[in-house]
């Protein structure tokens, strides 16, 4: 570019003089996003920290401080150790599930055969429909008069109508009802999770194992595995943090019932918080979550850091 | 001929677990098609077989959901806020993921880290506080609240994406551009942008199927049903009284699956790529 000196293109220049700069054009490029995410996760994380240790409601909206009282209160309620319970049944049993079905499944896709494009596709599925409505395409499957489950069942002689299980309705298969569901919305996650991982070994690796007598166990679980971990971790953590905190599959299946059978941390939250509009409480309740998010954080720190040695 | 036996059965294995795979996958969606297809006699009868058309089949609840619902005005909704929401996300996520990409060192790690770490904080632990604010903007029970809320987890999610992607990318190609005469930003515009435009438009459409997706949100914020975006429509709204009307609400859930189960599975590889990008290398 040709540089002539002109009023206007003196003021450029010092523009330019900024904008050349790594560090600066660095810190100007990442602001926005950075500024975004502290008002508006940053900002309203303190605000439920706040909210949890204040008298706060909507008919009542003081900042009256009362320390701790709302946990003591929260703790005290059988419904919240009951909900306590649940999530955690809900969380690792849907987890545990799915993690079973996804390594099944992508070791079944890992092998060339006609159709497996399709077969992926397919299998892709209830990850990537919004959940909201295959939730309610599972309560219209579970329904307590035309479950189509029930139907196949009786019509297989399994069992008879007249003692038809109830899905939703009977506390223990309506929590057995929505692990199912949220398993079933999650393993085809698992699935591309562990044929990323396995895909991204390379081949002359495992050739090398076997040429040195390596079966097919030790391939699998002393080279295959622990390559593949960092990868399968990170999916691992985005299943646990989004299960332990989801409400939509519980709001939608169950509505936390039958007598809070189904509750989980995040719909008694909800309940609490914005139907009942007690926000303190509500916050107090939510803020439960918070260990087992931390936890979860700190071992992906670590697995971060251990990576970069 | 004992190994032909073996051989078949093994073969007869793998496929009969791929089929149960697949049927386990895709009954419901199946079940949504064919429920919204049947006539109401025919979905009601538990004598009927539930798996096939025992009446001709209708087009009875599209036509209920165009003409007698807001159903046409939640599509509509969906696609106002996702747009908007996918502008807000690139004007702030491009910049900062070729950043973060490129700066060096321990603080440029963190900042990554930071931003992934954001994404992973719930809705449902800031729903409260979030509620209280858009009460006092004005924006409740509007579907603008959404647009203001959604990049809370569309930017650190596509900043973490776009991250992936533009490591992926050589720096010798801004230097080049450098040394023929550009600035650092008109590099980054005129070199960086268009060749990563197939990276780019991969953000969009997630970041466009994350709105879709979204529940939490939208079920806290938004009770007036014509600002309702689609998810939460169908999913609430078409209950009338205390009766599911399940064909409807069927045909509305099969409408709104479609487009993104189509973008998920043309782009699904390079999605892994870049949410892996970071894990991996």
């Amino acid at each position: 570019m040709v540089t002539i000196a002109e009023p206007g293109t003196k003021a450029a220049s010092r523009f330019r003089y900024i904008l050349d700069r790594r560090e600066t054009l660095g810190a100007i490029f990442v602001a926005p996003a950075i500024l975004y995410v502290l008002l508006l996760v940053g900002g309203p994380f303190l605000l439920a920290v706040y909210y949890s240790i204040s008298a706060y409601t909507i008919y009542d909206p003081s900042w009256r401080f009362v320390g701790l009282v709302n946990f003591a209160q929260v703790i005290q309620n059988p419904v919240f150790l009951k909900t306590l319970g649940n999530t955690f049944l809900f969380t690792f049993g849907s987890q545990l599930l799915g993690l079973i079905l996804g390594k099944f499944g992508a070791f079944l896709l890992m092998r060339p055969f006609a159709g497996r494009k399709i077969v992926r596709a397919l299998i892709i599925l209830p990850w990537a429909v919004p959940i909201a409505l295959a939730a309610v395409a599972w309560e219209w499957m579970f329904d307590s008069l035309y479950s189509v489950i029930n139907w196949s069942m009786i019509a297989l002689g399994i069992i008879d109508r007249s003692d038809a299980p109830n899905w939703l309705g009977n506390p223990h298969l309506a929590m057995l009802c929505v692990i199912i569901v949220n398993a079933w919305r999650f393993f085809p996650f698992a699935i591309v999770i562990f044929l990323a991982g396995i895909t991204s070994i390379p081949q002359d690796i495992i050739d090398a194992a076997t040429v040195d007598g390596a079966g097919f166990w030790r391939r699998n679980y002393q080279i295959v595995l622990p390559l593949i971990l960092p990868i399968v971790a990170v999916g691992l953590i985005f299943g646990i943090v989004f299960t332990f905190t989801d409400l939509s599959i519980v709001y939608l299946l169950t509505n936390g019932g039958p007598i809070n059978a189904t509750s989980v941390l995040a719909f008694q939250g909800f309940q609490v918080g914005i139907v009942s509009g007690d926000v303190s409480h509500g916050a107090a309740i939510s803020l439960f979550m918070l260990p087992v998010l931390l936890v979860v954080v700190i071992i992906v720190l670590r697995f971060i850091r251990r990576r970069e040695v | 001929m004992q190994r032909i036996v073996t051989r078949v059965a093994g073969e007869a294995g793998f496929y009969l677990a791929i089929a149960f795979f697949v049927v386990v996958t895709t009954f419901p969606f199946y079940w949504m098609l064919i429920t919204s297809f049947k006539t109401n006699p025919d979905l009601y009868d538990v004598t009927n077989i539930p798996f096939w058309f025992n009446e001709a089949p209708t087009l009875e609840h599209f036509r209920y959901l165009f003409e007698q619902t807001l159903f046409a005005r939640w599509l509509l909704n969906s696609l106002v806020i996702g747009l908007c929401v996918v502008a807000i996300t690139l004007i702030a996520a491009l910049p900062a993921g070729y950043s973060l990409a490129r700066m060096t060192g321990r603080n440029g790690e963190a900042l990554g880290i930071g931003i992934f770490l954001t994404y992973l904080v719930p809705p449902t632990l800031l729903f409260l506080p979030l509620s209280r604010i858009i009460a006092n903007l004005g924006l409740q029970n509007s579907m603008w609240s959404l647009v203001l809320v959604y990049p809370t987890f569309t930017i650190p999610f596509c900043t973490w994406l776009l991250m992936g992607f533009f490591k992926a990318l050589p720096p010798e190609i801004e230097e080049a551009a450098i040394v023929d005469g550009c600035s650092l930003f008109g590099a980054f515009v005129r070199m960086v942008i268009p060749l990563s435009l197939p990276a780019i438009l991969t953000t969009v459409i997630f970041t466009f199927t994350l709105t879709l997706q979204e529940f939490v949100y939208a079920l806290t914020f938004v009770s007036s049903s014509a600002q309702k975006p689609i998810t939460l429509g169908v999913a609430t709204d078409l209950v009338r009284g205390d009766i599911f009307f399940w064909g409807e609400i069927m045909a509305g859930a099969l409408i709104a699956s479609v487009p993104v189960a189509i973008a998920y599975n043309l782009l699904l590889d390079r999605f892994i790529t870049g949410i892996t990008g970071g894990a991996v290398k």
